[in-house]
């Protein structure tokens, strides 16, 4: 049965009708028209769907947009600067070329930028752990990892 | 993908003897180019320009002040958008802003087969280097007869031709007023000096990395259309099963959003208006959907001596010398067996398609790595005519070779065919691609060889099990799974493409003896092209076995290594590597390894280094550092060109250590992350490229080259380290 829901995305209140048990990933995909997050698994285990919840790194697949109460929901879009400037995250990306094919990079810049927030100065353990659940196949965490240590440095040089 | 054991030979014969000089295909001068010199011309045209000649194949002027080219590749994250880019706003003198890039679509761009084997760089971009050098000629030669002026006192910047006086000047489309250049490319075809190059050889900031950061939609899953509809299929409980009992009205009562099932033999797809409602859809159908499997699988365990044991038709690769003689001769012998499992594509992105068919016209948005093949078998499962078909190619997520992408065409085509007059969205779950993808095939691979007293290997023996590396449509409409599975089905062609299977298993090394067969088996899993083929598994076995004969040999692995090569190229990537790792100190239960390959023994020269801890208690292998130095001729885009490095060796790293197809009586069993574990962050070695640039060499597709060397360097990295040859992979330490 579909309900009339709230949710907050990208610090705006946005109205949906869907069904409550649908995954957030498909209300923001295909009712709000987003792309930052990407279908990858449904089953919460490569993070290509990364959403930040309340500001903590979050897996939308399974999770049912009816049980998000007041928490804010920020997607790739989201961290875009109003004005259009890239957020420190997503520069480093684009600095540093972390992306192959770039399926993962949602999930990647989502945790990274969540990571950052809580450890301003991630060592190596640090970063590997904070980006343990996203999965890149084309193989470019090696320069995942330089883009976060760069992102890290540039916040507090 | 044309090259054959003779291609091979004959080339390598061709390469040792001009000693540098490439002669196979075309080729650019082999002397270096200083400033003074005169561009150099060519004596035939490279690439996909053979195929199609016309410059406005290739590239189009906009009326804006930029240019459009034209390519029948797809941006696969290789890069390739950016590398075609730059070598025609480098021809055309313009700024890498101006030039538009058209990725392949039927009817649009040229036809190049496809986006498979390295071959972008080589085939298209070159074609797209030659086509925009004769534009620029051709461009010059109208201006100066407008003007009415010598060529000399003529030039092009970004975009227009002007009098160097400055005082006439025209944009590209005043020039041609509204028309194309239709002529064909003409040799000699005079190109840039490269000492004058500002893009070419440079690291250039891919342009759509910024807006994949930015979420902007950029993959065939980002499309939407007014009314689009989505869909999800239900597959088989196993390949060649028969549908038993289907519950429509079941399906509709539970699931009242769902607009259509299709039902076509043994083929099921469902359409819903809600992307979740087909979901739920598909749940629910897999739940009462009952199937009548037909042949059990194999068992799993003992699948390296079953594909063996298989009937195969066997092919020799290589022979020369006299393989008799080893019997009599004096020094060692040596004998090893290998063993490589099936292995996933595992895109991070399942594949999809987006279909519709409206006024008798069919239109496909797909991640195929080739629109025309595709079309051609799309055309004969549906009964359709070529012009009712129109293919557009659109990125995907990385897929590495053939995976599903083919497939979910097809699945669409025909879900759009039965529901016409809306854009048909079907997106494979999960479980879809890692169950029902085609796989890289098992394979087995023995080798023997004696050395002689001083250590030189006079005798090498070597023969390899697998089954086909590609079966990409390729207007075979029994390769797509859908055609399978309908009522009239298509059957599956037998004995696919076969050269796949013996990539790189004769070894790059001076051997007077030798003899390569190969033997293709029918597996018993699908099988398709998975990134560098076969190359993989007879590089791991060779240069696995050329570390085993080092040491009985008693000498340093490299140094052996290049006691049995002629080649300066291969030479200069080993010393570098040498170099590298010289001062590395390997702490306790650590070691190095190291591994050589020239990519299908024609193309890019790659040597990998690896440095690996084992714990020998828990059994833990952990990469701590890779090094590779590579030299694929002349680059367009260093920085391009290391991603993919660096990239190919994480992968390649992941097969060796984690990976392996899994399967029971009936299926897969490895259907999702947690069954198919790959590398994740706690993995990650530290990687390190150092690129060999050769600008005065063919450019040569690189993509793939550091699979193989990847796998050896870490197995012969284990054996330092423990003191345990790896032999069978995925590694397993206790
Ligand atoms: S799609 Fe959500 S974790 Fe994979
Ligand atoms: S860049 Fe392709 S999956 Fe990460």
């Amino acid at each position: 049965m579909k309900a009339r829901l709230v949710i907050e995305v990208n610090r705006k209140p946005h109205t949906v009708e869907v069904d409550p048990n649908t995954p957030l990933l498909y209300v923001l995909r295909n009712n709000l028209e987003l792309n930052g997050p990407k279908y990858g698994c449904g089953l919460e285990q490569c993070g290509a769907c990364m959403v930040l919840l309340d500001g903590k790194a979050t897996p939308s697949c399974l999770l049912p947009v009816g049980t998000i109460k007041k928490q804010s929901i920020v997607t790739l879009e989201g961290l875009t600067q109003p004005n259009g400037s890239l957020s420190p995250v997503q520069r480093a990306f684009v600095e540093q070329q972390a992306a192959q094919c770039g399926y993962c990079l949602n999930g990647m810049v989502i945790s990274a930028t969540a990571l950052l927030a809580e450890n301003k100065q991630p060592d190596d353990t640090a970063i590997r752990q904070g980006m343990e659940r996203v999965l890149c196949r084309c193989g470019t965490q090696s320069r995942i990892i330089r883009a976060i240590r760069q992102a890290a440095k540039e916040a507090n040089p | 993908m044309k090259e054959t054991a003779d291609s091979l030979t004959q080339s390598r014969r061709n390469f040792l003897k001009t000693a540098g000089c490439l002669t196979i295909g075309f080729s650019f001068s082999c002397q270096p180019l200083s400033a003074s010199e005169k561009p150099p011309l060519q004596d035939s045209l490279p690439g996909s320009l053979r195929q199609q000649p016309q410059i406005n194949a290739w590239l189009e002027v906009l009326d804006d002040g930029r240019i459009r080219v034209f390519t029948g590749k797809l941006e696969l994250g290789q890069g390739i958008r950016t590398a075609i880019a730059q070598v025609a706003a480098e021809e055309l003198d313009m700024d890498l802003n101006k030039v538009e890039v058209h990725l392949a679509e039927t009817g649009r761009t040229p036809h190049e087969g496809y986006t498979a084997g390295s071959g972008s760089i080589e085939n298209s971009a070159m074609a797209v280097r030659y086509a925009a050098a004769a534009a620029r000629q051709k461009l010059l030669e109208l201006a100066a007869k407008r003007w009415n002026k010598p060529g000399n006192q003529l030039r092009i910047t970004n975009g227009k031709v002007e009098l160097k006086t400055g005082t006439e000047q025209l944009t590209f489309a005043q020039l041609l007023n509204g028309k194309q250049l239709e002529d064909t490319v003409q040799l000699p075809v005079a190109l840039k000096s490269k000492s004058d190059y500002r893009w070419v050889g440079k690291p250039i900031l891919r342009t759509d990395i910024e807006r994949m950061t930015r979420g902007e939609p950029v993959y065939v899953q980002d499309l939407r259309f007014p009314g689009m509809v989505h869909a999800r299929i239900v597959r088989p409980l196993a390949h060649g099963a028969k549908l038993r009992f289907f519950d429509v009205a079941a399906l509709k009562k539970t699931i009242p959003g769902v607009l259509k099932t299709v039902i076509n033999g043994n083929f099921v797809g469902i359409l819903a208006t809600e992307e979740y409602e087909a979901v739920q859809a598909q749940w629910f159908a897999r739940e009462q959907a009952r199937w009548e499997t037909a042949k059990p699988l194999p068992d799993e365990k003992r699948l390296a001596e079953y594909i063996k044991k298989l009937p195969a038709k066997t092919r020799t690769v290589k022979e020369s010398g006299d393989l008799k003689a080893p019997e009599q001769t004096e020094g060692i012998l040596l004998q090893a067996r290998y063993f490589k499992p099936y292995h996933m594509h595992g895109s991070i992105g399942p594949s999809c398609a987006v279909a519709l068919y409206q006024e008798n016209k069919l239109h496909i948005w797909t991640h195929s790595q080739g629109v025309y093949p595709l079309r051609e078998a799309l055309k004969k499962m549906l009964g359709l005519e070529t012009d009712a078909i129109h293919v557009v190619g659109v990125p995907g997520s990385g897929c590495y070779g053939h995976n599903g992408a083919d497939d979910v065409a097809a699945d669409a085509a025909l879900l759009a065919m039965a529901y016409p007059g809306k854009h048909v969205r079907l997106q494979w779950s999960r479980d879809d691609e890692h169950g029902w993808e085609p796989y890289g095939s098992a394979m087995q691979m023995e080798a023997e060889a004696r050395l002689d007293r001083s250590g030189k290997i006079t005798h090498w023996r070597y023969d390899l099990w697998t089954d086909s590396h590609s079966t990409r449509p390729g207007g075979e409409p029994g390769n797509l799974l859908a055609a399978r599975s309908i009522d009239k089905p298509f059957s599956a062609p037998t004995g696919g493409y076969s050269g796949g299977g013996y990539r790189n298993s004769e070894p790059y090394y001076t051997i007077p003896n030798l003899k390569v067969d190969a033997h293709f088996f029918e597996g018993p899993l699908r099988v398709s092209a998975l990134r560098s083929l076969g190359a993989y598994a007879n590089v791991f076995a060779i240069e696995s076995f050329m570390d085993e004969l080092a040491e009985k040999a008693g000498q340093d692995p490299l140094e052996f290594r290049l006691a049995h090569l002629d080649d300066e190229r291969a030479v200069a990537v080993i010393k570098k590597l040498q170099e590298l790792t010289r001062s590395e100190k390997v702490a306790a239960n650590e070691g190095i390894g190291f591994a050589f390959s020239r990519y299908k023994n024609v193309a890019t020269y790659c040597a990998v280094a690896a440095r690996v801890f084992v714990d020998i208690k828990t059994g833990t292998v952990q990469v701590r550092k890779m090094w590779s130095v590579i030299d694929a001729g002349e680059v367009i885009n260093p920085d391009g060109l290391k991603n993919q490095t660096e990239g190919g060796m994480i992968q390649s790293a992941s097969w060796t250590l984690k990976e392996q197809v899994t399967f029971g009586r009936e299926h897969v069993s490895s259907r999702d992350w947690r069954s198919y574990p790959i590398f994740r962050f706690s993995d990650i070695p530290e990687v390190e490229v150092v690129v060999i640039a050769r600008p005065t060499e063919k450019p040569l597709g690189a993509g793939e080259a550091a699979q193989g060397p990847t796998a050896a360097a870490l197995t012969n990295a284990i054996y330092r380290a423990c003191g345990k040859r790896i032999r069978d992979l995925p590694v397993r330490i206790l």
